[in-house]
């Protein structure tokens, strides 16, 4: 499983990038996270609100810093 | 009825003087920091609710069938009713250019967004009764739309630096099916989360209000701020830029001003420059245009508010 984090350097996308890491570790699955800060890249996925969740490669969250047990419901749900 | 209770507090509970200066502006603190807080978190909580039914995504994909002029004007109405935070600044720019979006459409709408930012309308609201708002947002789409429009005309498309490759074919934005509760529980949560950041600015600022409220003369007020000042309009907007994000602490101040001579339009100004003017979006817009399309973006919206100002002393 991979999980990205699109976001250009702001306040609220470190703090998604730290409450995924806690969310990998509670939900027990083996994930590789990347943090996404290229513009370019979080231009492909076509995300006009920072922070954005990708879950291999689909879109699951926008412009929301998510708690750490939503990010576990995401991560058992895909 | 709230201000009758703060009469009952400060006058007969505490047992201040009535028709002093200390008294009066404790009086005056009491009331307008509870009132405000009050206000602040209710209209927060509401225009977030009625926002998370709008996404960009929505509204790009609205407005990438619109032509130009219908284009400004859908796109500052919009960015009155989209949430908007100016960190995606840069990622909602080129996502409306991507989609072909004229660059001045786009700028109607990122001059419109932070105008009408959450926090504004909830203090104006809160301070100055719809009246007034009404007025800040009427006048706020007339510069977005007038600016947007200016800056499409003036041709500035090289000025982007980055190579926005165009999204083939239909522009298509997906439905999310979020449930009312969530809705709501989201909403309470980021009203909670604005709040903790801008309580205690908010009760400095009516703290530094109480103080020019009770000691600061009307004469000295209106000298400066008033009809004897021609130039009082540009001193307010230049002023009102370092100040931004903090509309929260600024607000009341611009109110006691206006109680004490500070002409409307003045305030008005005052007001836009504090929102609409940013100098840490422009540091954020750096990195995707040139500096030369950064200080049209800005000149065009001071000339703009500078001028609703100016427009408003003279009718009124």
């Amino acid at each position: 499983m991979k999980i990205e984090i699109l976001g250009t350097g702001c306040a609220k996308c470190k703090a998604l990038e730290e409450a995924a890491k806690q969310a990998v570790a509670q939900s027990g699955k083996f994930a590789q996270i990347e943090k996404v800060e290229d513009i370019m890249k979080i231009m492909e996925y076509n995300v006009m609100n920072t922070p954005g969740l990708v879950i291999d490669g689909k879109v699951v969250s926008t412009g929301k810093l998510l708690s750490v047990a939503e990010i576990v419901d995401l991560i058992k749900a895909s | 009825m709230w201000q009758e209770s703060v009469n009952v507090l400060v006058y007969e509970w505490l047992k201040m003087p009535r028709e002093e200066r200390l008294s009066d502006a404790l009086n005056f603190f009491i009331y307008d920091t509870v009132k405000i807080l009050f206000l602040l978190i209710t209209i927060i909580f509401i225009v977030t609710l009625l926002r998370s039914y709008f996404s960009t995504e929505k509204v790009r994909e609205y407005l990438s069938k619109k032509h130009e002029y219908t284009g400004n004007l859908l796109a500052a109405l919009f960015g009155i009713i989209t949430p908007f935070c100016s960190c995606s600044a840069i990622p909602l720019f080129l996502g409306f250019l991507q989609a072909r979006i004229p660059l001045g459409v786009t700028f109607s709408f990122l001059i419109s967004a932070p105008l009408n930012n959450e926090i504004a309308i909830a203090m104006l609201f809160g301070i100055f009764g719809w009246k007034v708002t009404a007025l800040y947002i009427g006048f706020g789409l007339l510069v977005a739309i007038v600016g947007g429009i200016i800056i499409g005309r003036v041709g500035l498309e090289k000025e982007i630096l980055i190579e926005v490759k165009p999204i083939e074919g239909e522009i298509h934005a997906e439905t999310q099916v979020i449930p009312f509760k969530t809705r709501l529980r989201n909403a309470k949560e980021y009203t909670l989360d604005i709040f903790r950041k801008i309580w205690l600015y908010v009760i400095i600022g009516v703290w530094v209000g109480a103080f020019i409220h009770g000691y600061v003369p009307t004469e000295f007020i209106t000298s400066v701020a008033g009809a004897d000042n021609p130039f009082a309009v540009p001193l307010a907007t230049l002023l009102g830029v370092p100040m931004y994000s903090n509309a929260a602490g600024v607000m009341p101040l611009i109110e006691v001003l206006t109680s004490k001579g500070m002409l409307l339009g003045t305030s008005l100004s005052f007001m836009m420059a504090i929102t609409a003017l940013s100098l840490p979006e422009a540091m954020i817009l750096k990195r995707v245009m040139s500096l030369k399309l950064i200080a049209i973006f800005f000149s065009t919206v001071t000339l703009g508010i500078i001028g609703v100002g100016y427009l408003f002393n003279a009718i009124l």
